[in-house]
């Protein structure tokens, strides 16, 4: 026994395999007590290298892969990467498709968020919300499945545009969602906001400044909850977020309830944002006719020479965007997510670096759970809302 | 968007000698540093009230071997300004066969975990940091596997299944 027989160190682990790490997160904790003094996060056990198979791929086979960094909004991850492209490649896309981008970015947020509301609130303790939301989300997934195809891994969008056009039904299913959300916010909301316990869990629990957030490179509700009004779709607007209107929410205690609030009306604002876009829907195509980089729209296939040529040519040889080099960042569900692509004016990226919102979250954590019990750390991790497969990548 | 143009100017009036290049591409304002002087830049561009670029999004690494066969690896940081709403991209050549720069973290607490990224990728020494370990692949992992010398499918000496064959036999 060491001299200071007062003060005991004890090490433990947590994870890789614990439910609330959300996914292979291990952190090794030193507590005193029950008091954290140190966490070390370990991680990289999902890693699968995508930047290093992004440079054997070609510009649209990637797009397959950034759905699974962060699985739970494969949208974001979709559109953060073709934004970059296109930029590369200095195209437009056509309004109808920046819409229609904007009406499934949304939605996505809102089923990232009930996923993170879900098993935030399992960690803590309150099991009704868990089921209540995957109840919304079944009904997301199935609008997802109408237009991609899909349930979880996307793929939706592509470069110049979307794959395809939204399909017969489905404004009138996303309407019908959007109608009923705020209700289902508000039983929500009933459960956790003035709950007496949800308070005691998350007030005044994981605290970061606004300084402090800034400088550790906080990005997303993360940062909003400690009182710094940044939204990239509202500073560097992209895809025609300059024509919605909605608000930005910030707390400011910068603490785990602070956090929750401002995910709580990121729904609603999303649900808002997803009701004016369905309400001025442009009409027009889905995908630009830029013969050399887009992919033809799928019903001239059938009835084009022209048109099939070309699909078959960007899909067998790939597109070659002039050499240079972009950052481009979109707001995705847990932050600032970025793409820097570095292109050599062959059909393959040279270099592709993923600026993962949660890598870049869970670096502050140390910050917020240092002195604080342990059972803070569950709570503090779920309101980082954390994505292991993007943190890996 | 503001204009970022008067940046690389303000940089070259306060290093006349630190900055090698200023491009702009699709918008982007991109300077080039000289290896010596990048803690003095950071410094002074967080610092600094019109720059103010209080927020490090990126720190990444680029082998540009075979990009311009020149056998350099290049440090890319992207900044950004809450206060401004501006970004700028620095960018610092560093020979491949030593490859040490000086660390940011002193400036931005964030570029801890991405230098050790940058260093597990690509085996760049970031001088000063606080904790410089490998923080994505495995323990006891060997080389560095974003250098393009590095292969695809990597360099471990045998796959599993040769492993499970081996047993077989």
């Amino acid at each position: 026994m060491t001299a200071a027989a007062t003060q005991q160190i004890m090490t433990i682990n947590m994870g890789p395999q614990h439910p609330s790490t959300h996914g292979v997160l291990r952190l090794i904790l030193e507590l005193d007590g029950e008091t954290v003094v140190k966490v070390t996060p370990h991680i990289g056990f999902l890693h699968r290298g995508v930047e290093k198979l992004a440079e054997y791929k070609t510009y649209h086979q990637f797009i397959t892969l950034t759905d699974r960094l962060d699985y739970l909004a494969p949208m974001s991850n979709n559109l953060g990467y073709v934004l970059a492209v296109e930029k590369l490649l200095d195209i437009e896309v056509p309004k109808r498709s920046q819409y229609i981008r904007i009406i499934m970015c949304e939605l996505t947020r809102i089923s990232s968020h009930l996923l993170w509301l879900a098993t935030h609130a399992l960690d803590i303790g309150a099991m009704t919300v868990f089921f209540y939301c995957f109840r919304e989300r079944e009904t997301l997934n199935d609008i997802f499945e109408m237009a991609a195809g899909a349930r979880m891994n996307l793929s939706y969008v592509r470069i110049g545009g979307v794959a395809r056009d939204l399909p017969d039904g489905f404004v009138g299913k996303v309407r019908e969602f959007v109608n009923d959300f705020p209700a289902r916010i508000r039983d929500y909301e009933t459960l956790l906001t003035k709950n007496k316990i949800w308070l005691m869990r998350t007030k005044d629990v994981g605290v970061i400044s606004a300084e402090d957030a800034i400088n550790y490179g906080l990005s997303g509700p993360s940062i909003r909850g400690s009182g710094v009004k940044w939204d990239v779709r509202k500073s560097e607007p992209y895809s025609s977020y300059d024509e919605m209107d909605f608000i930005v929410p910030i707390g400011q205690n910068g603490d785990v309830y602070d956090r929750y609030i401002v995910r709580m009306e990121e729904m609603r604002q999303s649900n808002e944002i997803v009701r004016q876009a369905m309400d001025t829907l442009p009409k027009g195509d889905y995908i630009a006719d830029i013969p050399d980089v887009a992919l033809p729209q799928k019903e001239n296939l059938k009835k084009s020479m022209e048109a099939l040529i070309h699909h078959f040519k960007i899909v067998t040889e790939g597109i070659c965007p002039p050499a240079g080099e972009v950052y481009s960042c979109v707001e995705a569900p847990k932050g600032e997510l970025g793409f820097y692509i570095v292109s050599d004016g062959t059909k393959n990226p040279y270099r592709i670096k993923i600026r993962p919102p949660s890598f870049v979250n869970l670096e502050s954590l140390q910050k917020m759970v240092e002195g604080h019990l342990l059972a803070d750390v569950v709570a503090v991790i779920g309101s980082l809302d954390i994505v292991l497969g993007e943190i890996d990548r | 968007m503001a204009d970022v143009s008067a940046i690389g100017k303000r940089l070259k009036a306060k290093f006349p000698n630190a900055v090698t290049k200023v491009k702009t591409f699709r918008g982007e304002l991109t300077i080039s540093i000289d290896k010596d002087y990048i803690g003095r830049v950071a410094k002074f561009l967080c610092d600094d009230k019109e720059s103010a670029f209080d927020y490090l999004s990126d720190l990444c690494g680029v082998d540009k071997s075979r990009l311009d066969s020149s056998d350099t690896f290049e440090v890319v940081y992207h900044l950004y300004s809450m206060k401004q709403n501006h970004r700028v991209r620095l960018k610092v050549e560093i020979p491949a066969s030593n490859p040490n720069i000086d660390t940011v973290t002193d400036v931005w607490k964030t570029a801890d975990w991405h230098e050790r990224e940058a260093y597990d990728m690509f085996g760049i020494i970031f001088e000063g940091h606080p904790n410089l370990q490998r923080i994505l692949t495995p323990d006891g992992f060997e080389g560095y596997p974003l250098r393009k010398d590095f292969p695809l499918k990597g360099r471990q000496p045998n796959s599993l299944r040769e492993v499970y064959r081996k047993g077989e036999k």
